[in-house]
């Protein structure tokens, strides 16, 4: 405990001494949407005036010249290489353009490994060692042995908890055909929000903050609702048992019901994404509040620390409420939407 | 805002690596995962079923074993109960033949002891009798000299024999 009320105290006086010496403004909307944008390089630390990153490949395909593949440290500080740079300014700013022969500058297709692409990889990398870890420890087991320990117990405890709680009371009687989509989908959104808390690499990249990342999460949902539909399911949206008023002449329900196929998984994406980036947005805040007031002097920055790494604290802890959480809801709501679908359906797996 | 337009490379990326997860995960991890649990459910439900069966059983036989040793305690009664009417009876038996017996050896010995009486007292009176003859015959071959004195002695003593003889 007293170390730790020291090293505490250590942390509140060194902004203090650093606080004369150090000049310049800090531009906290600038650093806070960087983060939580993309880069084509990972930035782990700056040491003095050097920027130590990872530089990561950028795949282009130009019209003209067709593929490009090449590392993203060629493009560092503006340069231009083989007709690339990263644009500046203007609508594509911080993206690799293609400089046309008359000077204007264009997109071409991007498909590199940018920062959120490499930590999705990894992320994805983790999630299946994780899950086919666990199914391996259990492949060899013989059924009266006792429950497994380790990662394959903690695997499992989270999966009786969905099974039980979440995907039995919510998909229907058909929840075993959708089981094993609604865990991956938990456990792969729930990753990517814990690696998205730990402030250094491989974390720390906004995966799950990103709109196309939900973004294909939520059309994955409402690919897995409308396939497998039921003809209930359909009926219910096209020919509603209601007056046939409302669905006769001008189909009023049918287009609003219509509509609410999309705006489902529509609010699924918009949940985590905000959810996730404005996490990653508040923690960041809170964190440049140090800097923001270093040019207020000693005493206010030093106390403005204090506040801040507490309030930093709390709000990691929140977070990681919020990933739990997050991920829960978008697998619970994907497992309504598909237990309203399912519904009228006769249980076909009979086990 | 450029944080609400999807990138298409990102979406590219996005869809082969929630594709390659999905399909790994979802065809050889979960379903092996699921199975597993399921079926130890349903291992415990049948232990569970099994162990309360063996229960049952095991009640069930603590009463058959109380009842065999209830019928165990009264057989051992009857059974101590007889053999102390067999005891009594034996018992009584072999008091009679012995008192059968002592009897029997009373009456032998009384019948020896009077055989011996008789034969001592027969023994004694030919004693005395030839003591008695023995000192006639001295007494009197000092007072019968002769020979006439004689016969007429061994008359008198032939009829006295004869009376005796016939006394008896």
């Amino acid at each position: 405990m007293k170390r730790l009320i020291t090293l505490l105290l250590l942390v509140v006086c060194l902004p203090i001494f650093a606080a004369g010496s150090e000049g310049g403004e800090i531009d906290t909307k600038e650093i806070v949407l960087e983060h939580l944008g993309d880069s084509y390089e990972w930035h782990i630390t700056t040491v003095g005036d050097h920027h130590i990153s990872i530089p990561l490949p950028v795949i282009v395909h130009s019209k003209t010249s067709g593929w490009h593949c090449f590392s993203s440290s060629r493009l560092h500080g503006g340069t231009e290489f083989e007709g690339f740079r990263l644009a500046e300014d203007g609508e594509y700013a911080g993206k690799v353009v293609e400089i046309q022969a008359d000077g204007s500058e264009t997109r071409p297709f991007d498909i590199s490994i940018t920062k959120t692409v490499a930590a999705l990889l990894i992320n994805s990398i983790i999630v299946i060692a994780l899950v086919m870890g666990a199914a391996r420890a259990y492949r060899r087991r013989k059924v009266d042995a006792e429950a497994p320990r380790g990662l394959a117990g903690l695997i499992e405890m989270v999966v009786d908890y969905l099974l039980d709680d979440l995907i039995k009371p919510c998909a229907g009687p058909n929840y075993r055909r959708f089981a094993p989509y609604l865990l991956t989908v938990f456990f792969f959104i729930l990753l990517n929000n814990l690696m998205g808390l730990i402030p250094f690499f491989p974390g720390g990249a906004n995966v799950s903050g990103n709109i196309a990342v939900t973004f294909v999460l939520a059309l994955a949902t409402f690919l897995m609702v409308n396939l497998f539909g039921s003809k209930h399911y359909w009926k219910d949206i096209f020919w509603p048992e209601l007056p046939i008023l409302l669905k006769a002449p001008v189909p009023i329900i049918p287009v609003i019901e219509l509509v609410g196929i999309f705006t489902k998984p529509f609010a699924l994406m918009i949940r985590l994404f905000a959810n996730m980036m404005a996490g990653h947005a508040v923690i960041l805040s809170l964190t440049c509040v140090i800097f923001v007031t270093a040019s207020l002097g000693p005493v206010i920055n030093g106390s403005m620390t204090v506040v801040s790494v507490a309030f930093s604290i709390f709000m990691n802890c929140l977070e990681l409420l919020v990933a739990f959480l997050q991920a829960y809801v978008f697998t619970m709501l994907s497992a309504v939407f598909i237990g309203l679908a399912q519904e009228g359906k006769q249980e076909t797996e009979q086990e | 805002m450029g944080l609400l337009q999807p990138e298409t490379g990102l979406l590219i990326w996005m869809v082969i690596a929630f594709g390659v997860v999905f399909i790994v995960v979802a065809k050889f991890g979960f379903p092996v995962i699921l199975r597993a649990i399921e079926s130890r459910k349903k291992f415990i439900d049948s232990s569970l079923d099994a162990a309360h069966a063996a229960e049952k059983q095991v009640a069930e036989t603590g009463e058959k074993v109380r009842q065999l040793l209830t019928e165990a305690e009264q057989q051992r009664a009857q059974m101590l109960k007889e053999v102390a009417e067999t005891r009594e009876q034996l018992l009584q038996a072999a008091r009679k033949a012995a008192d059968v017996e002592g009897e029997r050896l009373m009456t032998e010995a009384r019948n020896r002891a009077e055989a011996e009486r008789q034969a001592i007292l027969r023994d004694a009176r030919q004693q005395v009798a030839l003591l008695a003859i023995a000192v006639s015959e001295k007494m009197l071959r000092a007072q019968l000299p002769d020979s006439a004195a004689q016969t007429l002695l061994d008359g008198r003593l032939i009829d006295e024999l004869q009376n005796q003889t016939n006394k008896k």
